[in-house]
């Protein structure tokens, strides 16, 4: 399994990001990192031409929803619908659902344990 | 027994006696309070003279919106402010700018031009009301519409006092707003400093901020060791300016956290403020005793607080506060019980000031100065602390130093890495949350047990309205002028503050301000490592 981490929009906060990266590599996932401040169109080339399984998008900003939205949309119109789009950060509960429809697979608010996450990709359980 | 640890990694005992502060020179190592190098605190009454300063981090949606906030804290009893600005306005983006879209408002204020920095301080005295700007690549701007704002309110210059941010390192560490390269950053920060010192006698023209760097995973000792390292390279800054160090060293301050284990925090700024002493006299050669004093916020430490039962929160908080009173703060602020969730309610910052106030007023922390002096623990701790943070500061130097640490990506690496160290002994147990690893309770439901603030989208609308109607009514040729003037600055060599000072009070935008700078200096290339 490949994973791009990303980092989307304007939050510059990548300690989670950087955290889940360090724990996925630990757990035999190959693991690419954006860096901060990636549009989602520049998020979405990079998941192509790095030909990953999973992109996971880290936003603490509050603006997951339209973030998550146009990677989710992006992905779609190149033809990398199967490019499977998880959302982790400080998401309110009541967005995760709404995360969910807009074509997240996985949800991992602020709180969730680490093993928890690490598992979700390595049981592939997304 | 337990094997227990320090944040900072030393090993902790189960009894301390004279033995372990047997190493103390009490005359050289501890002294009085007011007096170098300053370990029991700044001033020699402390808090019996006067209590710390109250200053919660406040700002969301609209100028309109925040100043109806602050004027909410300050009818309860918050005697300063600290500004919380949005995404764009920290990155010099338009509220109108296709990046900024969706980020409009949501973690701070939106500013877009000096009418929006006038409406967020209509009917506060800016003469009277100490106010910090949490501003970092936009520092210069933001601050000038502020010293506009006081300059409108007829506020004498030697009365204003505003700290902005202006700490650009820990941005490149830790937080992420910048926008120049390394280089042409650090000269903003120069000119401001420079500028300030000037004109504005009281402002305190940079923060120096361990929290950041903390709060994105590093340790205790790091936190004041990288704090210390990043204060020595602005002090060098100003130095090769011609500046004499107490021209500005005065009134340089510090932002630090205080969440960890009580003791450790209160031994990392009793050690903190005799090494930032030590080094600004014996170092650098201030001679104003006020040169060498370590002037410090505490608090912060969102990262200490957990999403599972939230309310909790609110009895951490109070521990914050107890050990950012024992470390001798000169001003503290608290997070907030809802952070886990999204920025704070109105309810949440109440209950942090309340919390404060508690503190301040009921428990007896402010009756004395530093009243764990003398502890057999405290003292030990707080030499262990000194060894520690001299031995990360002396890693600091084998990057090549603070400015070439964060120009590698080195010291990047080495928060991610603590970072993750933390996150496995958060799994492992061997740091309790309560209620999240220790003690777990019923899981997380779709809606939290706590109310939390919920972003109203209308405040974007009213802030494009805003900035749409001040392009069309400010004379557009003495803004490109002044615009044109602040990219033939950049060019050259000397201060922006003139030119930037101009731009604003001709209504140009923050983003034309921004981009006009840019133009020049090029973007930040992050270097990406973890």
């Amino acid at each position: 399994m490949k994973v791009l981490i990303a980092k989307p929009g304007l939050d510059g906060h990548d300690r989670g990001a950087k955290v889940v990266a360090h724990a996925l590599r630990d757990a035999g996932v190959e693991v690419v990192y954006s860096g901060l401040k990636r549009t989602p169109e520049e998020i979405v080339q990079a998941a192509i031409q790095e030909d990953v399984d999973v992109v996971g998008l880290s936003v603490l900003s509050g603006a997951h929803a339209l973030l998550a939205r146009r990677v989710v949309e992006g992905l779609r119109a190149h033809g990398a619908g199967d490019i499977k789009v998880v959302v982790g950060g400080i998401i309110p509960p009541r967005d995760v659902a709404e995360l969910r429809r807009l074509g997240a697979a996985r949800v991992f608010p602020m709180g969730t344990p680490l093993p928890e996450i690490v598992d979700a990709f390595t049981k592939q359980d997304l | 027994m337990k094997e227990l640890r320090a944040h900072a990694g030393f090993p902790i005992k189960p009894v301390y006696g004279p033995q372990d502060a047997a190493g103390v020179d009490v005359e050289r190592d501890i002294g009085r309070p007011g007096e170098y190098p300053f370990t029991r605190g700044i001033h020699p009454h402390m808090y019996r003279e006067r209590l710390w300063t109250m200053r919660q981090y406040i700002g969301f949606g609209t100028p309109a919106e925040t100043n109806a906030r602050f004027k909410y804290l300050m009818a309860h009893g918050q005697d300063a402010l600290n500004v919380a600005f949005d995404l764009p306005t920290q990155l010099g983006l338009d509220s109108d700018d296709p990046r900024a879209e969706g980020e409009v408002g949501r973690v701070g204020m939106a500013v877009d031009s000096l009418a929006d920095m006038e409406e967020a301080f209509a009917g506060i005295p800016l003469d009277r009301v100490s106010v910090s700007l949490t501003i970092n690549g936009m520092a210069a701007p933001i601050t000038a519409m502020y010293y506009a704002v006081a300059a409108q309110q007829g506020a004498a210059a030697d009365r204003v006092v505003t700290t902005p941010q202006n700490d650009i390192l820990k941005e490149f560490i830790a937080r992420g707003t910048w926008v120049y390269p390394v280089e042409p950053s650090l000269r903003l920060v120069a000119d401001l400093i420079e500028f300030s010192a000037k004109r504005y006698p009281r402002s305190n023209p940079v923060s120096v901020c361990g929290y950041h760097i903390r709060e994105a995973g590093c340790t205790t000792a790091q936190e004041m060791a990288y704090g210390l390292a990043i204060a020595a390279a602005y002090v060098e800054l100003m130095l090769a300016r011609g500046m004499s160090v107490d021209d500005f060293a005065p009134r340089l301050s510090f932002n630090f956290t205080a969440w960890g284990k009580i003791f450790e925090e209160v031994a990392k700024f009793r050690a903190g403020r005799r090494l930032y002493a030590r080094m600004m006299r014996e170092r650098f050669g201030a001679r104003n005793p006020k040169s060498w004093m370590f002037r410090s916020l505490i608090g912060g430490g969102g990262s200490a607080f957990v999403m599972q039962e939230p309310e909790n929160n609110i009895v951490r908080g109070a521990y914050i506060a107890l050990a950012a009173a024992l470390s001798g703060a000169q001003t503290i602020a608290l997070p907030t019980y809802d952070e886990a969730y999204t920025i704070p309610s109105a309810k949440a910052q109440l209950l942090a000031l309340r919390t404060m106030q508690i503190c301040a007023e009921e428990s007896g922390a402010a009756d004395t100065v530093d009243p764990l002096a003398g502890s057999y623990y405290v003292e030990a701790l707080t030499g262990e602390m000194e060894t520690t943070i001299l031995a990360e500061l002396a890693r600091v130097e084998r990057m090549g130093g603070i400015v070439e640490a964060v120009k590698s990506g080195a010291l990047q690496a080495e928060v991610a890495r603590q970072a993750y160290f933390f996150e496995r002994k958060l799994v492992s147990g061997e740091i309790p949350k309560v209620a999240a690893n220790c003690h777990v309770g019923e899981p997380v439901g779709a809606d939290p047990e706590v109310e939390v603030y919920a972003f109203d989208p209308k405040a974007v609308e009213s802030q494009l309205a805003r900035l749409a109607r001040v392009r069309r009514e400010r004379d557009d040729r003495t803004a490109r002028t002044a615009l044109r003037r602040l990219s033939d600055g950049a060019r050259g060599a000397g201060n922006l503050m003139e030119p930037i000072m101009e731009c604003v009070k001709a209504y140009a935008t923050l983003g034309e301000i921004a981009r006009a700078m840019q133009d020049v200096f090029g973007e930040h290339k992050e270097s990406v490592k973890f």
